[in-house]
């Protein structure tokens, strides 16, 4: 196995070149992605549901609430976001459960383009990152000059990670190239001046892809493509994060690893809200990936009311009394 | 002719309008007061009691929102229901406590009684307990009872069924909702107004009903941080004393066990122990 060398680092891009023959044209992608092997899905239903019957208790499942609170990009995505309600979340993030100061802080606040300067106001110095949503989130519906514009601005404004949707139009009908080639341009646009780069999620809303053959594809597109991180979704579907699709992208994340030494994170969106969720989905982790994957910087949830209820076991484990929604903010 | 077998019924908790088993897994056996054996009880654990105090938070929005008139409308309801099911109560109540057919059978027709009394309350106890309060300005100051939440109640040891009417009606016709601990030795008159109250459009997690040790699912429920008052009437004096310290943690209401007879008329108490008084001031506008 070649060695380990992170998405976002320089040697990336050049463990990628080595793939090119593949991304070389639409007929050469087509065949490599469906190339891949089919999806058992019987089986990858039945691998999730195994891993969340794990027993996880006392010192273990303090260690994972801790861990999973460190993991939030505690996200807010509304038409209604004033500045206000983005510095208040904000102040959550860094201190999560005021009462009790040993809480770790999240790893991101996840927000809108335009509430990025505000968002990195607030949280100036705190070392939480400050990611935006970009490229006409969550529908990703229109020109690509303007999703690059969109994904600039935000880069501009100070965010530090861009999580992009994909053209799932493109990729259902089967123009693979074209998604690709959109990928690689909002990689670039994440670039600085100074030569950083903001970090690259690609949200794929598996909730629209239909298959999981089509995940499957989807991730290794996205990853060929440099994506730093994969995202499961919007969280604006019906279908959001479920175990088992998240289980198939932390595979394919494994073998991409596997083929080109690229370590690549994952971040499951929507729909998780309780801890006993968020454990399942750290186990999962644990099994597939391993360790290395259990840290902020390579596992993330997309999530803003996991993180009360998060609080609210914390201070069950602590206290030995059921907390209650008294308890924590309302957001 | 073969001789039939006859189905027995399982018996389960009533937590956010669904029949779950315990979530433990555990059972005991129920008696009559022979020691002959009735049924198989689900023994909750404190995750089922946690689970119960979850789905009344859920529920108390709906159900204190509901106009009084609504709330009054379903638990007559409950009590139509209550009546079309008399001999199976009657029944259960005499297996339980070891009375005679005719004592059990007027136990319950007290119950519906009560309940239909308690039902008539609901738009009426604002009067009672609410007042326009005379003051030195241009304002009207008004007083109104509000429902305190939820509310977990320890149903009476030895009345299975009149008593848990008695302690369970006026908790909810103000608008709270209910965590009960049944009888520890009776609880399947309890378990059964479960399944009337599943029939009878009173909202999911309104009442919940957990059947088990007293001692072991109250105290969870004492510390609860979100459970807003407590009725320790199935407690013992030794229990009572424990868990009214750990109620004190977040102020909760107290109710302390004393001695009743079920048979008696029960007066506005119960009704009046889980409201908390609001007052606003209004300005006349003149």
């Amino acid at each position: 196995m070649p060695t380990t060398v992170p998405a976002y680092g320089k040697e990336a891009a050049g463990r990628l070149a080595a793939m090119a023959d593949v991304t070389a044209s639409d007929g050469a992608l087509r065949r490599f992605l469906h190339g891949l092997p089919g999806v058992d899905a019987v089986g990858l239903q039945a691998r999730a549901a195994t891993l969340g019957t794990r027993s996880i208790k006392t010192s273990a499942k303090a260690y994972a609430i801790d861990l999973a609170i460190s993991m939030i990009d505690l996200t807010t995505l509304e038409g209604a976001d004033t500045p206000g309600k983005v510095r208040a979340l904000c102040a959550k993030g860094v201190h999560p459960d005021p009462t009790d100061r040993t809480t770790p802080k999240v790893a991101a606040i996840c927000v809108y383009p335009d509430m990025v300067a505000t968002a990195k106001e607030a949280l100036a110095g705190s070392g939480i990152h400050v990611a935006s949503v970009a490229t006409a989130f969550p529908a990703g519906r229109a020109a690509l000059p303007v999703k690059l514009a969109d994904t600039r601005d935000a880069v501009a404004a100070g965010a530090d990670e861009i999580d992009m949707v994909i053209d799932r139009g493109a990729f259902l009908s089967g123009r693979y190239l074209a998604v690709f080639e959109e990928i690689k341009a909002v990689k670039e646009a994440c670039a600085r001046p100074d030569g950083s780069a903001a970090h690259l999620k690609v949200i794929f809303e598996t909730g629209e892809l239909e298959t999981y053959d089509n995940v499957r594809r989807v991730s290794w597109l996205a990853m060929l493509a440099g994506a730093d991180f994969i995202k499961t979704s919007t969280g604006k579907v019906a279908v959001n994060a479920t175990p088992p699709v998240t289980l198939l992208m932390l595979e394919a994340v494994r073998d991409f690893r596997a083929a080109t030494g690229v370590q690549v994170g994952v971040k499951p969106a929507g729909g998780i809200r309780t801890t006993k969720d968020a454990i399942k989905y750290l186990v999962m982790v644990n099994e597939t990936l391993g360790e290395e994957w259990l840290t902020a910087d390579w596992f993330r949830f997309g999530a803003s009311s996991l993180l009360n209820d998060l609080l609210m076991q914390r201070q069950k484990l602590s206290t030995g009394r059921y907390s209650g929604p008294d308890y924590v903010t309302v957001d | 002719m073969s001789d039939r077998l006859s189905v027995l019924k399982t018996y389960k908790l009533y937590v956010g309008g669904k029949f779950p088993r315990s979530e433990s897994g555990r059972v005991y056996e129920v008696t009559d007061t022979e020691g002959g054996w009735l049924a198989n009880a689900p023994l909750a654990s404190r995750k089922d009691a946690r689970d119960a105090v979850v789905a009344a938070r859920k529920a108390f929005g709906g159900w204190s929102g509901a106009t009084a008139y609504n709330r009054g409308q379903i638990l007559y309801r409950v009590a139509e229901m209550l009546q079309g099911r008399r001999e199976q109560f009657a029944a259960e109540v005499a297996a339980a406590e070891g009375v005679s057919p005719a004592a059990a059978a007027a136990q319950v027709d007290a119950a519906v009684d009560r309940w239909v009394w308690y039902a008539g309350w609901s738009d009426k106890v604002a009067q009672i307990a609410g007042s326009a309060n005379p003051v030195a300005g241009p304002y009207f100051n008004l007083s109104s009872p509000e429902p305190t939440g939820v509310v977990a109640v320890l149903a009476p040891q030895e009345s299975s069924f009149l008593g848990l009417v008695s302690v369970l009606a006026p908790v909810i016709v103000t608008g709270n909702t209910a965590v009960v601990v049944a009888a520890e030795r009776a609880p399947l008159p309890a378990l059964s107004l479960a399944e009337v109250l599943a029939t009878s459009d009173l909202p999911g997690g309104v009442v919940n009903l957990l059947s088990g040790r007293t001692a072991e699912l109250a105290a969870p429920l004492a510390a609860h941080q979100d459970v807003n008052a407590l009725d320790l009437t199935g407690a013992g004096a030794e229990l009572a004393t424990e868990l009214e310290t750990a109620a004190a943690d977040n102020l909760k209401r107290v109710l302390r066990p004393r001695a009743a007879d079920w048979t008696a008329d029960p007066g506005t108490e119960r009704l009046l122990a889980f409201l908390e008084t609001k007052t606003v001031w209004h300005p006349m506008g003149v």
